[in-house]
């Protein structure tokens, strides 16, 4: 135990020297900085003007629901750009450039290692989307004067969201060189975006086809099925033509995929995990 | 008390490369064995066999009686790899810290105190790696592998990137290691180094283990010069015990003897003629 608590901290401690969590929080307060701009003028303009359609839709459930909406999907970008430079070239990259051997021979083991660089990277990008999304909640709610439903646990679904995307990136690490695995893993990342809209078009085509690329792209690349479920958390208590408004903007992915996913995620992040960690074992360093 | 590290019958395969072919080879506690072989012989495989970080594909490898990579063996291993890193933004001492806690010792401050002084680095306790010199970053890399006072040192060409100083500092440091009751696997290029620190020398070769014993034995009386009025000839071998006879047969013939030297094959010769080269 007390090797892994080391691994983590020491993972902490490169993250910290490698100016990661520095460049990481400098955007962030950029990011925060632009969407409370963007919130204060938004809501300004609707105070101002109002919306053409005023009197049939609830103007700020409908401005604050869309613009919380694409700071979520900004969120989970990122907060999976976080996960994959924490875990970026954490197995394979630093086996090919000496940094591994020296710790891999000490007894904390391979399987202890891998989990807690692991646990370190999904740590800290659980808090990151957590910390962030709750202060765009709280800058739209300052701001516009309307908050969400249910924001932790929309902003929970997107930190699990996160989480798998981290265990996606640690089996990435395993078999791949740091460059070749971080474009991997930004590439699964759009194929799983890609899948969700994919589902969108087909649910407003009618296309079953569509919507069965869609399923199949959200089993296996469950976090994109995650912020779709955590769109609806956000959304699920408007109605009516408010409701029917919002889904046509980012809100469209918007799912009710129920608790079971959350499950689901759990266990995919938890078998992706074990398979790294065999991968790992029978590697030759 | 087992063997600090024994292998056997020990074969690594590499896809269609057999990098080990059936080695089998004991290191006893505190002795120090040096590895010689051409480049691709299978000195390094065989290192990180015995660090756990490769598996070997059929044969034994134990490390003072746990099966290599086990945590029992990973507990009494010091590996210093051939080509290694380590983190850029660590001080000397913030590493050796490091593996203190990965080793599990409770050596503390002292040891690690102890080991930068044992390396020559007492001075650079928080000079950062980054900031040091290859042959002081290959220092730290034998201080980090004493960490734990493990029964088995394997270092993989340590003094590649030294200085005469720095491989002064490693003989010495070898012998100090020896006394300690420390095994260590020595793998090297350099033949004098190992020639003069090594209780005994295995020599590799493709993959196999083709000559095996103290250098003294590897290096055999090659004969003798006998330089006389009637010029200087070699006797082809003639040993030490043949001189008194060879100077009476001269004397017998009556020339007039100048000097006689035993000539001696140096670990050199030993090594080029085991790796299938003619010695000059």
């Amino acid at each position: 135990m007390r090797g892994a608590w080391t691994i983590v901290g020491y993972a902490f401690a490169e993250s910290l020297r490698r100016r990661v969590v520095v460049v990481v929080l400098a955007l962030t307060v950029a990011f925060l900085a632009l969407y409370a701009l963007g919130v204060h003028f938004a809501f300004q303009e609707v105070e101002r003007s109002g919306l053409v359609f005023a009197e049939l839709v609830e103007e700020r459930a409908l401005v604050g629901g869309t613009l919380l909406g694409l700071a979520m999907f900004a969120v989970l970008f990122l907060g999976a750009v976080l996960v994959v430079f924490l875990t970026n070239g954490i197995v394979r990259g630093d086996a090919e450039s000496g940094l591994l051997q020296p710790l891999v021979v000490r007894p904390v083991g391979r399987g202890t290692m891998l989990v807690a660089r692991y646990l370190g990277a999904a740590a800290a990008g659980v808090a990151y989307v957590l910390v962030v999304y709750l202060l765009a909640v709280l800058a739209t709610s300052a701001l516009g004067d309307w908050s969400p439903g249910n924001p932790l646990a929309s902003g929970l679904a997107l930190a699990l969201g996160v989480a798998v995307v981290a265990a996606l990136s640690v089996l990435a690490s395993v078999q791949l060189a740091a460059t070749a695995q971080g474009i991997c893993v930004f590439m699964l990342f759009g194929a799983g975006l890609v899948g969700g809209l994919l589902g969108q078009i087909g649910e407003a085509l009618g296309s079953g086809t569509l919507e069965r690329i869609a399923e199949v792209a959200s089993v296996a690349l469950p976090f994109e099925a995650l912020y779709q479920y955590g769109l609806h958390l956000l959304t699920e208590s408007t109605s009516g033509l408010t409701e029917v408004v919002i889904r046509l903007g980012p809100f469209g992915g918007a799912e009710d995929r129920g608790p079971g996913l959350v499950v689901y995620a759990v266990l995919y992040a938890a078998v992706v995990l074990a398979l790294a960690v065999a991968l790992f074992r029978r590697r030759d360093l | 008390m087992p063997a600090a590290f024994r292998v056997t019958e020990l074969r690594k395969r590499y896809g269609r490369l057999e990098a080990l072919r059936g080695v089998s080879l004991e290191v006893a506690p505190g002795e120090v064995v040096g590895l010689l072989g051409p480049n691709g012989a299978g000195k390094s495989t065989l290192a990180k066999i015995a660090a756990g970080l490769v598996r070997p594909t059929a044969g034994s490898a134990e490390v003072a009686g746990h099966p290599a990579g086990s945590a029992g063996a990973r507990a009494a291993v010091g590996y210093l790899a051939e080509l290694f890193r380590f983190p850029a933004w660590m001080g000397a001492d913030e590493l050796l810290r490091l593996h203190q806690r990965l080793a599990g010792s409770d050596g503390g401050a002292r040891e690690r105190v102890e080991l930068l002084e044992l390396v020559g680095l007492g001075h650079a306790a928080r000079v950062r790696v980054g900031e040091m010199s290859k042959g002081m970053q290959q220092r730290l890399g034998i201080a980090q592998a004493l960490i734990g006072s493990p029964r088995l040192l394997l270092l993989d060409e340590p003094t590649s990137a030294l200085d005469p100083a720095g491989r002064r500092v490693v003989r010495e440091l070898l012998e100090d290691v020896r006394g300690r009751g420390i095994a260590v696997l020595l793998s090297s290029h350099l033949l004098g180094e190992v020639e003069r620190v090594c209780d005994s020398v295995a020599i590799l070769f493709a993959g196999e283990v083709v000559a095996r014993g103290r250098p003294a034995e590897l290096a055999r009386p090659r004969g003798v010069e006998i330089e006389t009025d009637a010029g200087v000839r070699v006797v082809e071998g003639a040993g030490r015990e043949d001189v008194p006879r060879l100077v009476e047969e001269a004397v017998a013939r009556g020339e007039r003897v100048y000097a006689v030297r035993p000539l001696q094959s140096t670990l050199e010769d030993a090594y080029l003629e085991a790796v299938g080269e003619e010695p000059r």
